[in-house]
């Protein structure tokens, strides 16, 4: 219908390709963001991309197992069928992005080169040298101003999206967004609105996201009455750089290129690290992972890192815990044509040049599983129905959320490189589902009462204005920023102890009350980062209230959650017959657990307080398994557990779908 | 976790000032304010401005409003932290206060870039550099994004060649250094619209000169298989006024370039092309 128009919020990798493939079917966008488009956060994604590629299917792999990888890696939290859609597509989007003239690495022969990540056991992932975010962003933001030169996209950057506005029906009409520079605040009817904001790390402090990565918009949603789910879930990714400002990233493919992990076997030995022999080294991950070696799944590797230096004492030095990260041993050339950024990273900040010193790195917060609730529409074949206005909605109508703001596709752990993948995935099928509701929608936001939108805007301005005038005097907003931080990366990232966490949760609370006395340093009306700063804060607290909250009452270990006291402890009796014994225990054991928590949960605010909420998850394409890295006794329980699938398989359970096998690979929809 | 980095020993003096060229809009005066920060490890300019959001206060007791700054990546890649640091322009993030205060121990000078209107503070408009990129089709025209298999093979030497341009960040370090990109200030009209301001603006900064980043953009979009197909049409725009006859050749952009772009060398290229380009298209007269 004419003059209708959709909204997204966020011009990361998400917002760029939903904003480009809606202009391609003919809609209008606005595109609303913080930062210019070309300097969202996603420029400092660096390793790469996953995808099913020629090789690796000649190697036995397939769509099937790169969706096995992936539910397998999140420990099975997430609906498989949005999974399913997306590992089908990756390569198809590999391939777009190949077009748009992403600089891809190349092979002698001139095809795209592949490495490999963690949590697969093929070299799945597509990159442009150290720096695979910046030029997958770089080809959309040029797509974009394609688009916006021809007026079917309409940009407004630096601005900061409030919240939506909501109609008397609960259905989303357009949103309201404020002037970074001149603090106007204005209402953006729309017919759909996308979120695409990203991640929420700044909650923890410092992390290794970009300064706009608040969750504020994806807060702003929440408290409009969107639900956020699995908020718990948050990555932490074992290898990181410190520094006062930032945790700086050193990518995965550190070790997908064969950096090796290790600490000296004598604690705090004073040797430089190339005076330490070989036999003095303890390469903990190779030796308690021989399968996957440095590159086990993030969780797992993150845990080992942080035993090591906390409960082995092992750590590099003393005051400030580290482990080596050895690349030393590759050739010079070599990393500088496959990780040339990454290394420059380190050198610059550090000022010490990892070709010839090992690094110096320790886990740090980096990526948010949960996030906004969306919906799909399930496909007979196990996969997503194509353009179903359902794909990608949150529980309020007309309301979208992609990207990492959304909580769809890595449950309670994210493969490396899956993200940049979901990023673009769930914008691109987010195009045809908002296309075709407004194709079945009847009026537009624009015929809406102007009475709806003035009094959204009224309400932020009336905020806006009450916040500048809080006599001097009350709480630094940057100071309660810091112990937010220090509170959640105490309670809630990688080791997490109900006790700790219910002291955190009271703790969170009463900052939130202290945050509404925040005073105002600048309180004048010209690009207040201030005031723009104090609101991303205050809204940040119903998320943290959420992290915390689902990770207390999630009593089990599951991906990035862990909770020591609810392991499940493996076998580790002599007795054939005690082993079996156990081994059959430790199968019943984690069959109840999954009875009771493989669960997504969904926190609502009720009144200002986070409730939660459990909601069953789709695994009708891949019954749950164990998860059984480097347990001692896997191998019995997985022969336990392979014998209970075989019976199972045989007698299948009264209503239940016995063929639980995949369907083999569609034919491709798109 | 992350706590125990900041235990880390901190070297040099315990504390240190920086001196800011502040301006409370576009069209106020600017003036110096001085402010003085902790020493902690791992310090950038970036976490000296955090810290003096967080204070407030300058050198002498006086409250003021924090300073106003960009910043996003944190790690020298969004391009957004650009400022005149010590005299020289380059990015925030990346400037470390160790090795500053090394070259110059008493003090940090933090001044907004200089070629560009300066909105508040360190914060600037750069809405010019991005608008030279539209002029230039800084893009690949593709039919569309419905699967139609790969993009065309390209060989590793070409890849190697492209990488170095495709990381351009559009910082604007390099715009800040020329001495051929002069400063423009539009100043809205009474009663005009975004739309009609921006047209305004952009027919402005059309006729002055596009720069060095986007030059060298040019030379990446023309280099790849399908960006070739409309090379003609960019170095058409290269030879409109404002292209790359106004480059004088001072090659203080590739100097400052934090990406070290081979700046110079697409200059060069460019020059070359689009000459070749004049010539056929005179003779095709
Ligand atoms: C250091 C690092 C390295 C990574 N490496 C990889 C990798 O190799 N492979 C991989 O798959 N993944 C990687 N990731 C994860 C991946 O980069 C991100 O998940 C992904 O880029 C997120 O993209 P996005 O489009 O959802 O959001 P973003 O790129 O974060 O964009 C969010 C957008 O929303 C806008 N926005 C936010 N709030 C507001 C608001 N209030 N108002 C208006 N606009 C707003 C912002 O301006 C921005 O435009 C990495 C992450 C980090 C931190
Ligand atoms: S070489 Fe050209 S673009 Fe570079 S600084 Fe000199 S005049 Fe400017
Ligand atoms: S060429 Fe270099 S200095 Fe110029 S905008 Fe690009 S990255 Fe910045
Ligand atoms: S903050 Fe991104 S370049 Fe400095």
């Amino acid at each position: 219908m004419a003059n209708q128009k959709v909204m997204i919020v966020g011009g990361g990798l998400a917002g760029l390709s939903a904003a480009m493939k809606l202009a391609e079917l003919g809609v209008h966008v606005d595109l609303m963001s913080l930062t210019p488009v070309k300097r969202s956060h996603s420029v400092c994604a660096q390793g790469g991309i996953n995808s099913v590629n020629e090789v690796t299917r000649q190697q036995g792999d397939s769509e099937f197992l790169h969706l096995d990888d992936t539910v397998y890696g999140g420990d099975f939290l997430q609906h498989q069928p949005p999974v399913k859609e997306m590992t089908d597509w990756a390569p198809k989007i590999i391939d777009l992005m190949d077009r748009l003239g992403v600089p891809f690495n190349r092979t002698p022969e001139g095809f795209r080169d592949q490495r490999r990540f963690g949590g697969t056991l093929f070299k799945r992932t597509a990159f442009a040298g150290a720096t695979t975010g910046q030029q997958l962003l770089y080809a959309l933001d040029d797509q974009v101003r394609r688009w916006s030169t021809e007026g079917k996209i309409r940009l407004f950057e630096a601005w900061d999206y409030l919240g939506p506005v909501l109609d008397d029906h609960g259905a989303c009409r357009g949103i309201v967004g404020q002037d970074l520079v001149t603090m106007e605040i204005r209402a953006f009817p729309a017919d759909a609105v996308v979120v695409a904001s990203g991640g929420c790390g700044l909650i923890y402090g410092r992390s290794t996201m970009s300064m706009v990565c608040t969750g504020g918009a994806a807060s702003r949603t929440f408290q409009a009455g969107a639900k956020y789910a699995n908020a718990e879930f948050i990555q932490v990714h074992p290898t990181a750089i410190p520094g006062a400002d930032k945790l700086r990233l050193m990518s995965e493919s550190a070790r997908g290129e064969g950096g090796r992990v290790w600490v000296p076997r004598k604690p705090q030995d004073p040797r430089p690290a190339a005076d330490v022999p070989e036999n003095e080294r303890y390469y903990f991950l190779e030796e308690r992972y021989p399968k996957y070696g440095n590159l086990v799944p993030r969780d797992i590797a993150t845990r080992e890192i942080f035993n090591v230096c906390t409960d082995e004492g092992l750590s590099v030095e003393k005051d400030r815990l580290c482990v080596y990260l050895d690349l030393t041993h590759i050739p010079r050339h070599t990393l500088d044509i496959k990780l040339g950024g990454i290394l420059e990273i380190y050198e610059k900040f550090q000022g010490v040049d990892p070709r010839e010193v090992p690094m110096k790195i320790f886990p740090a917060v980096h990526y948010s599983m949960g996030g906004l609730w969306v919906d799909y529409e399930r496909s007979a074949s196990g996969g997503l129905v194509a353009g179903s206005p359902k794909n990608q909605q949150t529980n309020i109508p007309n309301l979208y959320a992609i990207g990492e703001c959304d909580y769809q596709y890595h449950g309670a752990n994210r493969l490396g490189a899956n993200s940049l993948l979901s990023c673009i995935f769930s914008g691109l099928i987010v195009a045809p589902a908002v296309a075709n509701l407004l194709k079945g929608s009847k009026g537009t936001a624009t015929g809406q009462p102007s009475s709806l939108f003035e009094t959204a805007r009224t309400e932020h301005q009336a905020a806006h204005d009450r916040l500048l005038r809080r006599p001097a005097g009350g709480e630094n907003p940057y100071l309660l920023h810091q112990e937010l931080g220090q509170v959640m990366t105490k309670s809630a990232t990688v080791v997490r102890h109900n006790k700790a966490l219910g002291e955190a949760f009271e703790k969170v609370g009463q900052l939130a009350e202290r945050a509404e006395r925040c005073s105002l340093s600048d309180t004048g009306n010209w690009t207040n980062q201030n005031v723009v700063f104090t609101k991303a804060l205050k809204d940040m607290f119903p998320l943290a209230k959420a992290i915390v909250l689902g990770a207390l009452q999630r009593d089990e270990c599951r991906g990035a959650h862990f909770k020591p006291e609810f392991t499940i402890p493996g076998v580790d009796a002599t007795d054939p017959a005690e082993r079996r014994r156990l081994a059959e225990a430790w199968c019943d054991r984690f069959e109840a657990n999954t009875q009771k928590w493989l669960k997504s949960t969904i926190a609502t605010l009720n009144e200002g307080e986070v409730a939660l909420s459990y909601e069953d998850v789709d695994t009708s394409l891949i019954p749950p398994r164990p998860r059984l890295y480097g347990l001692v006794g896997a191998e019995l329980i997985e022969e336990v557990w392979k014998g209970r699938q075989a019976a199972k398989a045989i007698t299948p359970p009264a209503g239940k779908n016995p063929s639980a096998k995949p369907a083999p690979k569609p034919a491709a929809v798109h | 976790m992350s706590d125990s980095h900041t235990n880390g020993h901190s070297h040099g003096p315990r504390t240190f000032e920086v001196r800011i060229l502040r301006q409370d809009s576009p069209d106020g005066p600017s003036y110096w304010e001085r402010h003085r920060v902790e020493h902690e490890a791992d310090m950038n300019v970036t976490s000296v401005l955090q810290r003096i959001a967080a204070r407030a206060e300058t050198i002498d007791g006086k409250k003021v409003a924090p300073v106003a700054y960009d910043a996003n990546c944190l790690e020298e890649v969004c391009g957004s932290c650009t400022m005149v640091i010590n005299g020289r322009v380059r990015q925030a993030c990346s400037a470390l206060v160790d090795k500053l205060l090394a070259d110059r121990p008493d003090e940090i000078e933090l001044q907004p870039m200089s070629k560009f209107p300066v909105l508040r503070d360190l914060c600037v408009n750069r809405r010019r550099l991005f608008r030279a990129l539209e002029k230039l089709h800084a893009w690949i025209p593709v039919d569309g994004y419905y699967a139609m298999g790969p993009g065309p093979r390209q060989s590793e030497e070409q890849q190697e060649l492209a990488y170095p341009l495709s990381q351009c960040m559009s910082c604007g370090c390099c715009l800040d250094a020329c001495p051929q990109y002069g400063k423009i200030e539009v100043v809205r009209r009474e009663g005009e619209t975004d739309q009609q301001f921006a047209a305004r603006e952009n027919a402005i900064y059309d006729l002055n000169f596009v720069g060095a980043h986007s030059i060298s953009q040019v030379i990446y979009y023309n280099a790849n298989p399908t960006g070739k197909l409309n090379a003609g049409e960019r170095l058409d725009a290269l030879i409109a006024p404002g292209g790359i006859q106004v480059c004088g050749n001072a090659q203080n952009c590739v100097a400052v370039c934090p990406k070290e772009i081979p700046l110079t060398t697409s200059i060069g290229r460019a020059g070359r092309e689009t000459t070749k380009r004049a010539f056929t298209k005179w003779f095709d007269r």
